[in-house]
């Protein structure tokens, strides 16, 4: 997938590297931004509260 | 021989085995690289996040309190969820260490504020127990250092009231359930309070949620709204009001 997508990308070799970079660095933002926040509502993995106000545990 | 599973040349049948690999391959790496960016985001990014956003809602709040207070405070109702009506001074934290205080202990709260109080428990200035919740890490991290309190530490708790001091006691280690630590005299049901105590609590060890780290102070001074903050925390104060909600 990653070969076929840097095939597929137009222009000299400099560029396509460019554009490699771009759009590797715009997968990230879309995790950390929106898809990161999202998941992290159904995980368990941060709680700090005590007794039975928690339902879900806060770290 | 031709291999009836395959419909060209041997050199494309290997090709076609060669793709297989390469997308299994593709797919494995993508999963990993995406679980250590995850962990990236949990125990980093959500901190840049928290400390924008507490930073200015210290701000805020520090700069509202410091203009109303020539006229008379406001109503003293017990606050909505998720409103913030106070501010944490720890100078073992760090001597700029001021943290928002917000109402309840759901995690919205506790991710953005970064200090929650448990609805139910005291508020700062009566007899009983102030319960207040923070995480140990990511988001803000408020608690992280909570291991480092000691002996004759402080902490202080403003409101639009003043500035409550609160002199550390002791630490320690409970299982989540044990939400006795937030009784009006910790541990004990039905006991008389006699005495101020504010209990911070976070999760223990760091990066797990197995148990809770439970710090207990007592109030040993208060000064009110319109005189000099204690001088531990004199600058950090007037810095909050001064900074204008940058």
């Amino acid at each position: 997938m990653y070969a076929w997508i840097f095939r597929h990308l137009p222009g000299p070799l400099w560029l396509r590297v460019l554009q490699a970079g771009v759009l590797a660095g715009l997968a990230i933002a879309v995790l950390m931004i929106w898809v990161f926040p999202w998941i992290s509502e159904f995980l368990p993995w941060t709680a700090s509260t005590l007794g039975s106000s928690t339902t879900h545990t806060p770290a | 021989m031709v291999d009836p599973r395959s419909t060209g040349s041997p050199g494309r049948e290997r090709r076609f085995i060669e793709m297989i690999v390469r997308g299994v391959a593709e797919v494995l790496f993508t999963a990993g690289v995406t679980l250590l960016l995850f962990v990236a985001w949990q125990l980093w990014w959500t901190n840049l996040d928290s400390d924008r956003e507490q930073a200015s809602v210290v701000s805020e709040t520090a700069r509202q309190w410091s203009q109303q207070r020539a006229t008379e405070s406001s109503a003293a109702g017990s606050p909505a969820e998720g409103e913030v009506w106070g501010i944490l001074y720890v100078p073992r934290f760090g001597q700029d260490y001021a943290k928002p205080i917000a109402e309840g202990i759901d995690l919205e709260v506790l991710n953005s504020a970064g200090i929650g109080h448990y609805p139910g428990t005291q508020r700062p200035g009566h007899i009983g127990n102030v319960g207040l919740a923070g995480h140990r890490q990511s988001h803000g991290q408020v608690f992280w250092a909570m291991d480092t309190l000691q002996a004759g530490d402080k902490a202080y708790i403003q409101t639009q009231e003043g500035i409550y001091t609160y002199t550390y006691r002791n630490t320690h280690i409970v299982y989540p359930s044990e939400s006795q630590v937030l009784l009006p005299v910790p541990g004990e049901s039905n006991a008389h309070p006699t005495r101020k105590i504010l209990t911070l609590t976070t999760c223990h060890p760091p990066f797990t949620t197995d148990m809770r780290m439970v710090v207990h102070l007592e109030q040993s001074s208060f000064s009110a709204a319109h005189t000099e903050p204690p001088s531990q925390i004199r600058d950090v104060v007037s810095q909050m009001i001064t900074l204008e909600g940058a």
